[in-house]
């Protein structure tokens, strides 16, 4: 069995291989929710009965082949701080960490899918992959789904598809979402026309962490509304086919402004460099704003464009319960806002300024990473 | 502002979508702790709303609420879920209360989704069933449209046809 220490050492692929798309989409998600027939939803089993409900999926959820020394513990066993972390890498959900006795999480070691045991539902599956790529994650998911079939029995209703403890995930139990990076259009101030768009075709928009979290970062989750009515092809389709445009109009967004207004790109990025090579105090809200602009200058060509991965991996480690993990002692959090400067620095510390590079190479930068002595 | 159940100062506020629509009621302090307000799992605004606020539609008697009121005794046989706590917190108790419930689940999903039944995956043992199921659905529409233009001879195709269909047993 994987421990704790191992599954979260190195960042899953999926953190950081969002360079796809221009950079506009990081990453893409599923979710299925499946209950077992004739058991009482978590919500409303009693303790036993919820017990009986994961002695009988959790052996079924281990054997799985692509389960293979996963990482698999209830959650009774472990820490507020590693639970949080799972929270910020999305592996769980924030309330599945709520959670204790009864309930479990398995996952596999590369962290591309994720097992939520008596959350809302008895089962919360979900598979992660860099960029868009909805249609391989289902399919990845939905043969893992497939093969749960063989061991256990899912509450179905022909009419009524998957049967969820809320009405809400009725019929196929999926959400498909991808994470966005819209600097571009925060930018340009046509962020609240395009996601008012998005919301009108039944789409949802959420911040970084779900259901009523404030966008950081100019990250931004488009996922579906309705699971019932449509197939799952059908709902991935009209997703793939809106963050596509939505990551078409970003990229457009973004060489209007370096057209109209390059002086204030160059500001905003030179600034946010300024910021996080300098500071030595820093709250995760500042950071995570700076980074944003600090990717879309890698993006961009003002810096190399690994600067793009390197963004994305301290997206994540910057958060409150890695820095923690990462110190290995409980923080307060005016140290942790020391202590996350102190990585920002560190990190960026090879990083040479964007006003090195003229505006002519910025569209095909000459990299400097070979020399990570430079200042 | 002044608490919605007596003149106190409310300092609790609440917005809810209740059947589609966005209710607000506005509480003071020991009114919001006494309707278990403070509790975000087991609250429900609709209790609030359903459950006689002052001067917010019909008066109830005390004690009795339109559920209670309105044959509530309804229980899942599987779970022992009953239509008050499903009115309660809006969710179910086991993939039976859905059959138990079945009145109620239809007005919820109604708006809440793009069709009212499912369409995709259905797990491979059921898969005949589901095939079964959508055929039959097709034949009584059929059926019903046959009746309506009075073409009796197609009808009684058509009816030969789900007696068949149903021998294989839905």
């Amino acid at each position: 069995m994987m421990r704790f220490s191992t599954l979260v050492k190195h960042p899953a692929d999926w953190m950081t291989g969002g360079q796809t798309e221009h950079g506009a989409v990081l990453t893409s998600r599923i979710r299925l929710a499946r209950n077992l027939r004739r058991h009482p939803f978590p919500g409303w089993a009693r303790r036993e009965q919820r017990a009986a409900a994961l002695d009988l999926m959790r052996p079924a959820v281990e054997a799985l082949p692509a389960m293979k020394d996963a990482f698999s513990q209830e959650l009774a066993d472990l820490s507020s701080v590693q639970k949080q972390v799972l929270v910020e890498r999305h592996l769980i959900s924030r309330e599945h960490a709520a959670r204790s006795d009864g309930s479990a999480a398995v996952i596999e070691r590369r962290q591309t899918f994720s097992l939520m045991l008596n959350e809302e539902d008895h089962l919360r599956m979900q598979a992660i992959r860099p960029g868009l790529q909805l249609t391989a994650a289902f399919n990845a998911l939905s043969e893992l789904d497939s093969e749960l079939e063989n061991s256990l029995e899912f509450a179905f209703d022909p009419t009524l598809g998957y049967l969820t403890t809320c009405p809400t995930n009725l019929g196929t139990g999926m959400r498909a979402s991808a994470m966005l990076h819209l600097p571009g259009l925060v930018l340009s101030d046509q962020i609240g026309q395009v996601l008012q768009a998005v919301n009108k075709i039944g789409l949802a928009v959420r911040g970084l962490y779900g259901e009523g979290t404030e966008s950081l970062g100019n990250l931004y989750q488009i996922s579906n509304q309705s699971t019932l009515g449509e197939s799952e092809e059908t709902i991935i389709r009209r997703l793939e086919r809106v963050i596509s445009q939505v990551s078409t109009h970003e990229q457009n967004a973004r060489e209007k402004l370096l057209e109209d207004d390059p002086a204030m790109v160059s500001d905003k990025i030179g600034r946010a460099y300024g910021v996080l090579r300098h500071a030595y105090i820093i709250d995760s809200k500042e950071a995570l704003n700076h980074l944003s602009l600090l990717r879309l200058g890698g993006i961009l060509g003002f810096f190399p464009p690994e600067t793009v991965v390197l963004c994305d991996t301290l997206l994540m480690d910057i958060q409150p319960a890695h820095l923690q993990l990462l110190s290995g002692s409980k923080l307060a959090p005016e140290e942790r806002d020391t202590i996350r400067a102190e990585i920002v620095r560190s990190r960026l510390h090879s990083l040479s300024s964007p006003d090195n590079r003229s505006n002519n190479n910025r569209r095909n930068p000459v990299s400097d990473s070979n020399n990570p002595g430079d200042p | 502002m002044k608490c919605d159940f007596c003149d106190k100062k409310a300092t609790v506020f609440l917005t809810q979508l209740v059947e589609g629509q966005m209710k607000k009621v506005c509480l003071c302090d020991p009114c919001a702790k006494e309707r278990g307000v403070t509790d975000p799992t087991g609250f429900s605004l609709a209790d609030l709303l359903l459950g006689g606020l002052p001067g917010a539609g019909a008066p109830q008697a005390a004690g009795k609420t339109p559920a209670a009121a309105s044959g509530g005794g309804r229980k899942c046989p599987t779970c022992g879920f009953t239509l008050d706590d499903l009115r309660r917190v809006r969710r179910f108790g086991c993939g039976d209360c859905y059959a138990t419930f079945s009145e109620e689940v239809g007005q919820m999903v109604r708006g809440m989704h793009k069709g009212p039944s499912h369409v995709g995956k259905v797990p491979a043992g059921l898969m005949a069933m589901q095939v079964l199921h959508q055929r039959l659905e097709e034949l009584r529409a059929r059926l019903d449209q046959a009746i309506a233009s009075e073409s009796y001879e197609e009808a009684a195709g058509i009816r030969d046809e789900i007696r068949n269909l149903g021998e294989v047993k839905v």
